[in-house]
């Protein structure tokens, strides 16, 4: 939208020449100005000035909906109004049917705890035909960590949906839906995300996992992190606008590390944080924090905007992840930040059991 | 004002009249644009008796456009709407709830409940006044794709619950959404809300989640940065006074490096909205406090985010 040229708004060809000859070429460049220093730049008269001002704002507005149009939008056209399940009933009732379409929702944990397995097991729940449940779609994988595992995907699949993946033919036809990218930089994982704006309608892409998105864009390196909080920056506005504009789930994993503290979260005991710091923090809608509690890995919702703060002990089997037993725990909100090596428990947390 | 003849037609005591004759001033257009120390300097008068003379050809001085008593603020402040937020403690903090003609900053670190109250307040300003609301509708400007629809549901349907005339259709029917993808959107956006508000006069809260995300990334000239922002603070002021708004500005935060945080825009920016809240976790639970505001004392409450919405 920023791009939109001004030659494209309707205006007088006179216009367009005055604000070309400044170099005013489109509406970022005019709104990137304050009125004043463009009116001084231009210098036109008052009224065509404020004439053309309103066409260029006009044009670049975004229409607007009511809340209500888009619930029944939703209603109508999507899959448990906009849901992927996660096939952990729990979880998915937590979340409101799944994780959503539309939105970033990321994983975070130490490493081998679990991340890369929810994804599969997510892909395959994309890729399976609605008549099983799933989203009879396509999955695009950006696997920076060379994790994807076939043998594995096969194992979870074969276990979960025997009547798919017992012969070839469907094995390949899922398979094949199945896109795998490797990038090896930073700019390489932009470029593959820019490319995508015309591989998600042509392939009918339902799912979009980055795992890991924090592998290119961590660094050590202190003069470099006004740039990577750019970059990074960047990169969610980017994963935003495909998740909006193509209602998809964007499933981001990511790391932990040992050093850093956060004011106001967590209270000392924890050893590792999220990494990528605050500014990824907000652009993330919901987080999912893989950790261990009291000797047993969790599945924490640290930040969701329609559920509350709940820990679920998982396993990982051959059916993917289950979660593990009839309880989970109501835990502290604040710990949006903070990933527990192992949680020794707090006797102020209610443990719940449901059947 | 009294614009022909000569000054003998005042009827000014003679040594006034012959002062002023002494000096140029025969007539009565002399007189006209004339300042009273100017007059008086000029005649050797004294300003009240130049002051006089001015009053007899009508000059009374304009007074300033624009400026305003201390009374007429006084019944302005007095009849000031606010917006309830759900608990009474918050709404103490500021100062009743979310004045109406005021810009009110909401800053907090990620997952405290900053967009949960923006969405609380779109319903909330629908409630009739008995309730905290305004009878009225509102604008959701989401620079972040922070506003999930299926939480605005859960929301209208705890409020339908107790407005039986408005039913959860008709709440999220009156929230008017719109959805920028970079800062010359939201620009444009907020440039073309006079008119939309003039097609809506129903609205009567303006909310824009967040103000900060796309300003963070989108510019290298902080300095042109901060023109902008003020540039659109200065707007977004005249909106709400114009069209008796309450405008809720949501701004992140930033982490220093010894893991302090602060809000976000840097120092110009602290100086637009009226007020500012911080929301932040103390003792295990959310808290709000109002640190900045040209009436409120610093005041602090807690709140909690249940499952159909702010409560206590």
């Amino acid at each position: 939208m920023a791009n939109r040229s001004i030659a494209r708004m309707g205006l007088d060809e006179a216009v367009v020449r005055l604000f070309a000859a400044r170099k005013i070429h489109n509406a970022k460049d005019a709104l990137g100005l304050t009125e004043m220093e463009l009116m001084e730049l231009l210098d036109m008269p008052m009224d065509s000035f404020e004439a053309a001002l309103a066409r260029i704002n006009k044009s670049v507005c975004p229409p607007f909906k009511t809340v209500l149009s888009i619930v029944q939008m939703r209603s109508k056209n999507e899959v448990a109004m906009g849901h992927l399940s996660t096939t952990l009933k729990l979880l998915d009732d937590a979340l409101c049917g799944g994780i959503p379409f539309g939105v970033i929702t990321e994983l975070v944990g130490p490493p081998g705890i679990g991340k890369t397995q929810l994804c599969l097991t997510l892909s395959i729940q994309t890729v399976i035909p609605t008549s099983f449940g799933g989203l009879g779609g396509s999955v695009v994988y950006i696997d920076t960590e060379r994790k994807f595992s076939t043998t594995r995907m096969m194992q979870i699949g074969s276990h979960k949906y025997p009547g798919i993946f017992c012969n070839e033919a469907s094995v390949r036809e899922i398979a094949q839906r199945m896109m795998i990218l490797t990038p090896t930089s930073a700019p390489e994982l932009v470029e593959s995300l820019q490319k995508l704006q015309s591989i998600i309608p042509e392939d009918n892409v339902k799912l979009l996992v980055i795992d890991s998105i924090a592998t290119l864009l961590e660094g050590d390196n202190e003069d470099e992190i006004f740039e990577r909080q750019e970059l990074l920056g960047k990169q969610a506005s980017l994963l935003k606008y495909l998740a909006e504009s193509w209602r998809l789930p964007v499933v981001v994993t990511n790391h932990v590390r040992a050093s850093g503290t956060y004011e106001g979260y967590g209270d000392g005991e924890s050893e590792l944080w999220v990494a990528l710091g605050t500014a990824w923090a907000h652009a993330v809608n919901i987080r999912l924090v893989l950790e261990v509690r009291e000797g047993r890995r969790c599945i924490r919702i640290a930040k969701c905007p329609v559920s509350p703060a709940i820990a679920m002990p998982f396993l990982v089997t051959s059916y993917g992840m289950e979660i593990d037993g009839n309880e989970f725990w109501q835990v502290s909100e604040q710990d949006v930040m903070a990933v527990y090596r192992n949680y020794d428990g707090d006797d102020d947390e209610e443990i719940i059991r449901f059947n | 004002m009294d614009d022909g003849g000569s000054i003998a037609r005042l009827g000014l005591p003679p040594y006034l009249r012959s002062k002023l004759l002494a000096c140029g001033y025969s007539s009565i257009a002399d007189l006209h644009g004339a300042s009273p120390l100017d007059l008086a300097r000029d005649a050797s008068i004294s300003s009240d008796e130049a002051l006089s003379v001015l009053r007899r050809i009508g000059a009374t001085p304009a007074p300033i456009a624009g400026a305003k008593t201390a009374w007429d603020l006084m019944s302005f402040d007095r009849s000031r709407s606010r917006i309830g937020t759900g608990c009474s403690g918050l709404d103490r903090v500021f100062g009743g709830g979310v004045a109406s003609k005021e810009l009110t900053e909401i800053c907090g670190a990620p997952g405290i409940g900053k967009t949960q109250l923006g969405m609380q307040l779109a319903i909330n300003v629908q409630l009739p006044r008995s309730l905290g609301g305004l009878n009225g509708h509102a604008v959701y400007i989401d620079t972040e794709g922070s506003f999930m629809m299926e939480r605005v549901l859960q929301m209208a349907q705890r409020s339908a619950l107790v407005t039986p005339d408005q039913s959860v259709e008709s709440l999220l029917s009156h929230i008017f959404y719109f959805r920028v993808f970079d800062s010359t959107e939201q620009i444009a956006t907020i440039n073309s809300l006079n008119k939309f508000l003039e097609e809506h006069k129903e609205v009567k809260l303006l909310v824009i989640d967040s103000v900060t995300f796309h300003f963070r990334q989108d510019f290298h000239d902080l300095a042109l940065r901060a023109r902008l922002l003020n540039s659109m603070a200065q707007k977004l002021m005249a909106l709400a006074h114009h069209h008796e708004l309450a405008v809720v500005l949501v701004n992140q935060v930033t982490t220093k490096g010894n893991g302090e945080i602060r809000p976000a825009l840097g120092e110009s920016w602290s100086h637009a909205c009226t007020n500012r809240v911080i929301l932040r976790w103390e003792g295990g639970k959310r808290q709000a406090c109002m640190f900045k505001s040209p009436s409120l004392p610093p005041a602090k409450s807690s709140f909690s985010i249940t499952t159909r919405g702010i409560g206590e």
